[in-house]
C-alpha cells in the first residue's frame, strides 16, 4: 500500500504561483518572441473525446492555455423542452456515458420532488446500489486510463477486464450495459433478477482485488509518483470558487460529499462509509482519492446488498405523468463530481426548462488557471487527474 | 572466414554476397522475432489478452501480414516538409543498425569484420540514429514532430555518456577493444582458478551491466524513456508524419536496434557466442582450437542470449509509465554518470590489485 | 393526484428553518430594497429574488457574509411559453392558438428572462438559488467573475444561449457555438430545427407499469 506523505502544500503553492508569475513576466518582457502555439486536440489520444486545448509554449513550458469545448454540444437543455419526463430520462443517460445510471438519478429525484412522490424503500436501495455500481464502472476506467496517459500501457487492460464484470451486472439488472434507462418517476422499471445479489457480492470481491492490483502496479510506482506529486496544485479556496466537485474538491482538503451531507431519498444514511480527503491538492491526491473511493464504493454495495428491504419497486403513479407546477433542484455525488438538475415544470407532460449542472464543466473551467507554468507532459497528467467526460462538459 | 565453414575457397564476390545476406539476416531476424514473440505475444499475455490469432496458426503469419499492410499504404509527404531530408531520415536510422552489426562476432570465424577498435567503433556508430531522429523531427513541418525531435536529441545525447562509461569498465577488464577478443577472454578466463563457467563480465561488472541496459532502453526510446514518442501526448512524436514503407523502416529499425544492442550486451557481458571453453577443452594456447561447428552453434547461442535480454527490455517497456524529460535528464546526468564513473574507478583499482 | 383525502398542510409558521431565515434576514440587512422576494421551503431549499443592479453585490454578500463560498452554477430562464409548443404541430394545419402569457416561477418576477444562480454553503450544508430579472430589450447584468472565478464559463454560456450581456466579463465569447452563430438558441422563440423538420407525433406507446395488466391507456390515465 502507498503511504500518504503530507507534503508542505504551502511551499508547493508558492512554487506554482511563482512559476505562474514568472511565466507571466516572461510574456510581458519578450513581446516579440511569442512562443509556439500548439493545438492539443480535438483529435488526440489523451483527451477523453473531442476537447481542444490551445496552449502557447515557451520551449516546453506553458505560458497560456485555453480549452475550447463544444465539439460535442448536443443541445440537451433545448432538447429537454420538447420531451416528456420519461423521454428526458432516456436522453439524460448520455451525458456522462460511462456511469450512465448516475445521470438519471438526480433528474428523477427532482421530478419526484415536484410530484411529492417518494419511491418505495426497495427502489431507493436498488437505486443506490446501481448508482454505486456506475461509480465503480466509471472510476475503474479512469484508473486504467491514468496509466495510458502516463505511458503505462498494461493497467488499462486489467481495468477493462474487471469493468466487464460490473457492466455485465448492470446489464443483467437493467438490460443495458452503457445506457440502462432504468429509473422511472416513482421507482424503477422492474425488480432485480434472481441470483443478482450473490453475483454482485462476488464481483465486488474481484473489484477489491483489482483496486489492490492498481495500487501496486501504478500508485506504488516511483515514476508514477514523481510524475504526479506536486503537479497541478489547486488550493481549496480556488477549488470552491470554480465549483470543482467530487474527488477534485476532496483532494484539496475540503470535506464535502453530497452522499453524506445532503438528505436525499437514497439509502446512503443506512450505510457506513468513509469520505476520503487529502490535504495536498495535487494530481496525485486526486487520483489516489478516486482509488480509495472505488474501494469504498464496493464496501457500500456490500452493505446495501445485505439489507435490501422487500416490497415493490414502483410507487403508485399515474400512467401518463404530468408533473405539477414548480421548481426543484437536486444534485447528487456522481462519479465525476456534483451533477444536478434544476427542473422547472408547468404542469405539462414534459419539463419547461431543465438546467443541467454537469460536473466536468466546472472541473475543466479551472484549466486555464492550473496550467500556467507547467510542462507539456504535465498538461496531459493534470487533465488526466481532473478527469472529465466530453459529454459532461458539452452536454 | 568462409574457408573454415566451406572446405573450399570462395571468390571474393561470393564472400561479399554472403556477408550482405548475413548482415540482412542478422538485422531482420532479431527484429522479426522480437516483434512477434514479445510485442505480439508476450505483451498480450501480460495484458491478459491473446494477441493476434487470425493470421496463421496462433498468429504466426501476422508479421508478414503487417509488412504487407505497411507496404501497400500511401506514401504521404507533407506539403511543407523538407522532402529530401524527410525521405532520408528513416534510412539514416536503419543504416546505423547495419553499421553496428558489422562488428558483432557470431562465432569463432563467423564475423563480418575483425576490428581492433570494435568497442570504439560501436559506440561511435550507435549515435548515428540520433541524427536520423532529428532529421525526421525537423523535416516533418509539424509542431508535434519538432517537439519529439528536440526531446529525442536531448535524451539520446544525454544517455550516450552512461553507455560509453559503462562499457569502459569491460574494456579495462578485458584489456582490449576487439569484440572477438573480449568474447574469447570471457570464455577462457578463470575465476580465481575455477574455470567452470569461464568469466562472463556480468559477474564483476554488474553495475555497469545495469547502467548499460538502462542506457540502451533510453537509446531505443522505449518506455520509461519514450518521451520522444510519448504516444499519449505527441502521437508518435518524430514519426507522426511517416506512413507506409518509411514508417515500416522506422519500426523495423526500432526493434532491430533493440536486437543488435542486446547482441552487443551479450558479447560484452554475457560471453557472446561461446560456451566456456573448458567444457570442450578448447584452449588456443595448448589444447584444441575452437571447433568448427561453433560457427553454426555460435549464432544460435547469440540468438538465445539476445532474446533473453530483449525480453527484459520489452518487459520493462510494458510495465512502467514514462519519465518527464527533465526527470529523465536529471536521472542521466546526476545518477547514471557519477555511478558509471565510480564503476570505472573501482574496476581500474581492482584490476591493478588483482 | 391521489385518491386519499388531502391532508391538512402544516401552516408555515409552525415549521421554522432558522438557518435559511437567517440568510434572508442577512440579505435584507445588506441589500435593503434590493431583495425583492424570497421563498423558503423549510429544511429543503430556498429561493431569493433580487433586483438586477444589486446582482453583483448579492454575490459578494453571499460569499462573505452568509458563507456560501462554493459556486454551483449560473444560467437563465426564459419564461415565455414556446410559440412552437412541443414541436408536435402538424405542419399542414395552421398553428393552433396558444397561451403566451408569461408566468414566472418561485419568488416571482416581472420580466420575460431571469438570470439565476446557485451557491452552496459547505459548512452548514445549505444552498441558495438567486434570481434576478433582466430587461427584455438589451438584457444585461453585472458579471460575477470578480466574486466567483468559476462564473466565467457559465456567463459565457448564458450569453451565447440567451443573449444576456454581462458587464465586466473579461472575455465574453461563445462557449459552444461558432463565433459567427446568429441567434440565441435557448430562447423560446428560437425553434428546435429537428422538430421543425419532422414534428413529433406525440405519445403513441406507453409501457405497462409493474402491477398493471391492462394496456388501455385511456382507462389508466388520471387527471392530476
Amino acid at each position: 500500500m502507498t503511504d500518504v506523505k503530507v507534503n508542505d502544500m504551502a511551499d508547493r503553492q508558492k512554487l506554482s504561483y511563482i512559476a505562474a508569475q514568472a511565466a507571466d513576466a516572461r510574456l510581458n518582457v519578450e513581446l516579440e518572441t511569442e512562443g509556439m502555439t500548439l493545438n492539443i486536440g480535438p483529435q488526440h489520444p489523451a483527451t477523453h473525446g473531442t476537447l481542444r486545448i490551445i496552449v502557447r509554449l515557451d520551449g516546453e513550458q506553458v505560458i497560456w492555455a485555453e480549452p475550447g469545448a463544444g465539439y460535442m454540444h448536443r443541445g440537451y437543455e433545448k432538447l429537454t423542452e420538447v420531451r416528456t419526463f420519461p423521454q428526458v430520462t432516456a436522453l439524460v443517460n448520455r451525458i456522462d456515458w460511462l456511469g450512465s445510471f448516475a445521470n438519471e438519478v438526480p433528474f428523477i429525484l427532482a421530478a419526484e420532488k415536484l410530484m411529492d412522490v417518494e419511491a418505495p424503500p426497495r427502489a431507493q436501495w436498488i437505486r443506490t446500489i446501481l448508482f454505486e455500481l456506475s461509480r465503480i464502472a466509471n472510476v475503474s476506467l479512469f484508473l486504467g486510463d491514468l496509466g495510458v496517459q502516463l505511458g503505462a500501457i498494461t493497467p488499462v487492460f486489467m481495468a477493462f477486464r474487471d469493468r466487464e464484470y460490473v457492466l455485465n451486472l448492470i446489464e443483467s439488472a437493467t438490460g443495458g450495459r452503457f445506457h440502462p434507462n432504468f429509473d422511472r418517476i416513482g421507482g424503477l422499471k422492474e425488480d432485480l433478477p434472481a441470483g443478482w445479489i450473490t453475483e454482485t457480492k462476488q464481483v465486488m470481491k474481484k473489484l477489491r482485488n483489482f483496486c489492490d492490483e492498481i495500487d501496486d502496479l501504478l500508485f506504488g510506482n516511483e515514476i508514477f509518483q514523481s510524475r504526479l506529486r506536486g503537479i497541478g496544485v489547486i488550493p481549496p479556496e480556488v477549488a470552491k470558487q470554480y465549483g470543482l466537485s467530487g474527488a477534485n474538491l476532496r483532494a484539496s482538503g475540503v470535506d464535502w460529499d453530497l452522499r453524506r451531507d445532503q438528505k436525499l431519498p437514497l439509502a446512503y444514511d443506512k450505510v457506513d462509509f468513509k469520505v476520503w480527503t487529502h490535504p495536498d491538492g495535487d494530481s496525485f491526491a486526486r487520483c489516489w482519492i478516486r482509488l480509495q473511493e472505488t474501494r469504498e464504493a464496493t464496501k457500500i454495495v456490500d452493505q446495501l446488498l445485505d439489507g435490501i428491504p422487500s416490497g415493490s419497486v414502483m410507487a403508485k403513479v399515474p400512467r401518463i405523468i404530468k408533473v405539477p407546477e414548480g421548481e426543484a433542484w437536486v444534485s447528487t455525488e456522481n462519479p465525476l463530481g456534483e451533477m444536478g438538475y434544476y427542473v422547472v415544470s408547468k404542469g405539462d407532460l414534459g419539463p419547461f426548462r431543465v438546467k443541467i449542472r454537469s460536473a466536468s464543466f466546472n472541473n475543466i473551467s479551472i484549466v486555464p488557471w492550473v496550467l500556467r507554468g507547467v510542462y507539456v507532459p504535465d498538461i496531459i497528467s493534470i487533465l488526466a487527474s481532473l478527469y472529465f467526460i466530453l459529454g459532461d462538459i458539452d452536454r | 572466414m568462409t574457408s573454415a565453414i566451406f572446405a573450399a575457397d570462395l571468390p571474393y564476390w561470393a564472400q561479399s554476397l554472403l556477408r550482405v545476406l548475413g548482415g540482412t539476416v542478422a538485422v531482420l531476424l532479431p527484429a522479426g522475432t522480437i516483434v512477434y514473440l514479445f510485442l505480439f505475444k508476450m505483451m498480450s499475455f501480460m495484458q491478459s489478452r491473446l494477441g493476434p490469432m487470425e493470421a496463421g496458426p496462433y498468429g504466426s503469419m501476422q508479421l508478414f501480414a503487417e509488412v504487407g499492410k505497411w507496404l501497400q499504404k500511401e506514401d504521404i509527404l507533407p506539403t511543407r516538409a523538407d522532402k529530401r531530408v524527410f525521405r532520408a531520415a528513416p534510412l539514416v536510422v536503419l543504416m546505423s543498425t547495419f553499421l553496428l552489426v558489422a562488428v558483432v562476432p557470431f562465432g569463432p570465424d563467423a564475423y563480418f569484420t575483425d576490428f581492433d577498435a570494435g568497442v570504439f567503433y560501436m559506440l561511435a556508430v550507435s549515435s548515428i540514429s540520433t541524427l536520423g531522429i532529428l532529421m525526421a523531427g525537423w523535416s516533418s513541418a509539424n509542431k508535434y514532430s519538432l517537439l519529439g525531435g528536440l526531446r529525442a536529441a536531448g535524451q539520446l545525447i544525454a544517455y550516450e555518456l552512461p553507455m560509453v562509461l559503462s562499457v569502459i569498465g569491460v574494456v579495462i577488464q578485458a584489456g582490449t577493444m576487439n569484440l572477438q577478443q573480449i568474447v574469447v577472454k570471457q570464455n577462457s578466463d578463470e575465476i580465481f582458478g575455477w574455470n567452470g563457467i569461464g568469466f562472463p563480465y556480468i559477474l564483476t561488472q554488474s553495475v555497469a551491466f545495469l547502467i548499460f541496459m538502462i542506457a540502451v532502453q533510453a537509446e531505443l526510446t522505449q518506455t520509461p524513456f519514450d518521451m520522444p514518442i510519448a504516444e499519449s501526448e505527441l502521437v508518435s512524436g518524430y514519426m507522426t508524419e511517416y506512413s507506409g514503407l518509411r514508417f515500416l523502416i522506422f519500426f523495423i529499425a526500432e526493434f532491430a536496434t533493440a536486437g543488435v544492442f542486446a547482441l552487443i550486451a551479450s558479447v560484452l557481458f554475457l560471453g557472446g557466442w561461446g560456451v566456456p571453453f573448458a567444457w570442450f577443452d578448447w584452449a588456443p594456447a595448448g589444447g584444441h582450437q575452437v571447433s568448427n561447428w561453433m560457427n553454426i552453434g555460435g549464432p544460435l547461442i547469440m540468438l538465445t542470449k539476445m532474446l533473453v535480454l530483449t525480453g527484459i527490455i520489452m518487459w520493462v517497456r510494458f510495465s512502467y509509465p514514462r519519465f518527464r524529460e527533465d526527470q529523465l535528464q536529471r536521472f542521466a546526468w546526476k545518477v547514471l554518470i557519477p555511478v558509471s564513473l565510480l564503476n570505472i574507478m573501482v574496476t581500474a583499482i581492482l584490476k591493478v590489485a588483482f | 393526484m391521489s385518491d386519499t383525502p388531502p391532508q391538512p398542510e402544516p401552516t408555515p409558521e409552525l415549521v421554522h428553518d432558522t438557518v435559511r431565515e437567517g440568510v434572508v434576514s442577512a440579505l435584507r440587512a445588506a441589500l435593503g430594497d434590493g431583495l425583492i422576494d424570497s421563498v423558503i421551503k423549510p429544511n429543503d431549499d430556498m429561493w431569493v429574488r433580487v433586483s438586477a443592479d444589486v446582482w453583483q453585490q448579492t454575490g459578494r454578500v453571499l460569499r462573505d457574509t452568509v458563507g456560501c463560498d462554493y459556486f454551483c452554477f449560473l444560467s437563465a430562464i426564459d419564461w415565455l411559453p414556446s410559440p412552437y409548443g412541443r414541436g408536435e404541430d402538424d405542419p399542414t394545419e395552421p398553428p393552433p392558438e396558444r397561451d403566451n402569457t408569461i408566468k414566472q416561477g418561485y419568488a416571482g418576477g416581472e420580466t420575460r428572462m431571469q438570470v439565476f444562480a446557485r451557491v452552496t454553503n459547505l459548512s452548514q450544508h445549505f444552498g441558495v438559488t438567486i434570481k434576478a430579472d433582466v430587461a427584455d430589450v438589451e438584457p444585461c447584468v453585472d458579471s460575477w467573475v470578480t466574486v466567483y472565478a468559476g462564473a466565467n464559463w457559465h456567463e459565457r454560456e448564458c450569453h451565447e444561449m440567451f443573449g444576456i450581456d454581462f458587464r465586466g466579463h473579461p472575455d465574453l465569447r461563445n462557449m459552444y457555438l461558432p463565433t459567427d452563430f446568429e441567434g440565441h438558441p435557448l430562447r423560446k422563440d428560437f425553434p428546435l430545427l429537428a422538430r421543425m423538420v419532422k414534428p413529433w407525433p406525440g405519445i403513441v406507446d406507453v409501457e405497462l407499469l409493474p402491477g398493471d395488466d391492462t394496456d388501455d391507456p385511456a382507462a389508466e390515465a388520471e387527471p392530476t
